[in-house]
């Protein structure tokens, strides 16, 4: 792999300067103003006064009288800061809850191999593929008869069916990864099978786990059809929900704190994700090629 | 006690069991109610009656229904072959030896770690009727003399929404099959091309039947959950103009959340699976085919 990377300059030096720039650079510099326009549209918008975003007038590209208005009236006219906190709540208590049944459940398939392990991987990975917008009719109806509607636990507990499946899947294969030998050695010495699970395996899987962390964390955080269905009240609303339930009211929308709130609701877990890109990247890719 | 804990299969299910709990109470079992519901005119708040196949016929009856079942249809094929070629083509791009690796990889995942409700709500800004930069743009450029309704025709948006639904999806494709890039010896186009083959060769005779295996999972993915896409839909059109643009996963949650029909949307949910079952049987089998065909074990 790392000789497969050095090496792919290979026959880069056949291919002349102008043409390269056409066939790479260009296409490359299209694909990222693509996506990343969005995003700077998004910032853009939030520091826009109204009378410049509803004008056509002048170069909308650029603000020219930049204000903290619609952010002011986010965080202090409207629920944000308390959807912020649920969003968090949720996500956090959601992904350890997750994690923690994932490393139980991922140990036992992989290394306890009891029987009918394999048959129980099996059914993990296809218990992932089973999307939340079937799901949400029947839980929610479970989630009312369980007195549980309206409520931070609602998510808490519904999130784990996503997160769970996936954690399990990508631990699974870093459990794989960690030689049976140090196991063996250490059952040899009278190390009971917790024992090992905790002084052992998970050292050694630290990179699989702060990977599955974060997954599950920005899992959590983009959810929304779940959310949308459980809640009702304004404030146990997650930041998405809240978004699109909430600031858009009637016809007039305002444009600048819709943008604002979509703004900050994205750019913690876009910073999180900043520190952790290559954990993030290879839970994506882990995930994938199993 | 430590008997039991040495035995491997009473441990095992005792490990089995937070995640088995949890997993059984809220996916195993609302799946099989889904399907119960389906069958029933269960209303919110009130326990249905058996019904038969009423609510599929009354489904196949409805032209919205029917109309949702094609939405669903076009949007998954259109949005999953762009998503396919433009995320083939960026990972290609990616893999090129470029200054920044890392960061330009970082950024290009962006539009997926983000919410999709809130980039969505970019998107809706985007396509503004009166204000949008696109329009604007264009404008300026002499293309266009009217601004362009984005949403408001039914298919401008039904492709506006595949846009944004293939802005968010190419990078989750590209991300994936660059590490699947990553893993070709660069010996082997040494070779191709000392053979004599062109561009497109190397990658139609290299690239593509190497990387078949990621493809399969990759593209069963994004198939999956383009083909259950809520959030896209419900935020730029909720189902407009016109009931024109809904798919099956926003039909159901209109006819079961605020209309109360839970059987009906339940019906609606259920009629997904099996499309679902068979993309996943088809990739599946798609799979094992290439294992053997590469040498691998024949299984």
């Amino acid at each position: 792999m790392k000789d497969a990377t050095t090496d792919s300059t290979g026959m880069a030096y056949l291919t002349s300067l102008p043409r390269r720039v056409v066939t790479v650079w260009v296409p490359l510099s299209v694909f990222l103003f693509v996506l990343l326009f969005p995003f700077y549209w998004m910032v853009v918008t939030t520091f826009k006064p109204n009378e410049e975003l509803l004008s056509r007038e002048g170069n909308p590209f650029w603000v020219r009288n930049p204000t903290l208005a619609h952010v002011k009236k986010l965080l202090f006219d409207t629920a944000y800061p308390e959807w912020l906190w649920n969003t968090m709540v949720v996500s956090v208590v959601s992904t350890l809850l997750s994690l923690a049944c994932s490393v139980f459940a991922a140990y036992a398939i992989e290394r306890l191999r009891f029987r009918g392990s394999r048959h129980v991987g099996m059914a993990i990975f296809l218990a992932y593929l089973v999307p939340p917008s079937i799901l949400f009719i029947p839980l929610a109806a479970i989630v009312f008869q369980a007195g549980l509607f309206d409520s931070r636990l609602a998510l808490i507990l519904t999130y784990p069916t996503f997160l769970i499946p996936f954690c399990t899947w990508l631990l699974m294969g870093y459990f794989k990864s960690i030689p049976y030998e140090l196991e063996e050695c250490a059952l040899i010495d009278g190390a009971s099978r917790w024992q090992i699970l905790v002084r052992i395996i998970l050292p050694l899987a630290v990179p699989g786990l702060i990977s599955a962390g974060i997954f599950a964390f920005t899992l959590s955080w983009n959810e929304f059809i779940y959310a949308l269905t459980f809640i009702s009240s304004s404030e146990v609303k997650t930041v998405p929900v809240g978004v699109i339930t909430e600031l858009v009211e009637g016809d007039v929308y305002h444009w600048g704190s819709l943008m604002a709130g979509a703004l900050m609701g994205s750019v913690p877990v876009a910073v999180l994700y900043s520190f952790f890109v290559e954990y993030y990247v290879s839970g994506l890719t882990g995930a994938v090629k199993e | 006690m430590d008997r039991i804990l040495d035995n491997r299969n009473a441990l095992g299910l005792l490990f089995m069991l937070p995640a088995a709990t949890l997993l059984l109470a809220f996916l195993t079992y609302p799946l099989g109610l889904g399907t119960w519901l389906g069958f029933t005119d269960a209303k919110v708040g009130r326990a249905g009656e058996f019904v038969g196949l009423e609510n599929f016929v009354f489904l196949f009856g409805d032209p919205v229904a029917r109309l949702s079942l094609f939405n669903t249809l076009f949007y998954t094929a259109v949005a999953s072959v762009l998503k396919f070629a433009l995320g083939l083509w960026l990972a290609v791009l990616l893999n090129e030896h470029l200054p920044f690796k890392a960061f330009l990889r970082a950024i290009v995942l962006l539009p997926f770690i983000v919410p999709t409700a809130l980039s969505a709500i970019a998107f809706w800004w985007i396509y503004d009727a009166q204000f949008s930069v696109v329009s604007w743009t264009l404008q300026r450029m002499g293309l266009i003399d009217r601004y362009i309704d984005f949403l408001g025709d039914p298919w401008m948006a039904r492709f506006s929404t595949i846009a944004a639904n293939v802005w968010r999806g190419v990078p989750f494709i590209a991300i994936c099959l660059l590490a699947g890039l990553q893993t070709i010896s660069p010996s082997l186009y040494e070779a191709a091309a000392l053979d004599g083959a062109s561009g497109w060769q190397r990658v139609r005779h290299v690239t593509l039947p190497l990387l078949t295996p990621i493809i399969a999972v990759v593209m069963t993915f994004s198939v999956l959950f383009t083909f259950t896409d809520f959030q896209l839909i419900y935020v730029l059109t909720r189902g407009g103009p016109l009931n024109a643009t809904p798919l099956m996963a926003t039909l159901s949650f209109q006819r079961a959340i605020p209309g109360g029909a839970l059987g009906e949307g339940a019906a609606l949910a259920t009629a997904m699976v099996p499309f679902l079952l068979a993309a996943i049987l088809f990739s599946y089998f798609g799979l094992q085919r290439r294992a053997w065909q590469q040498g691998g074990a024949d299984r």
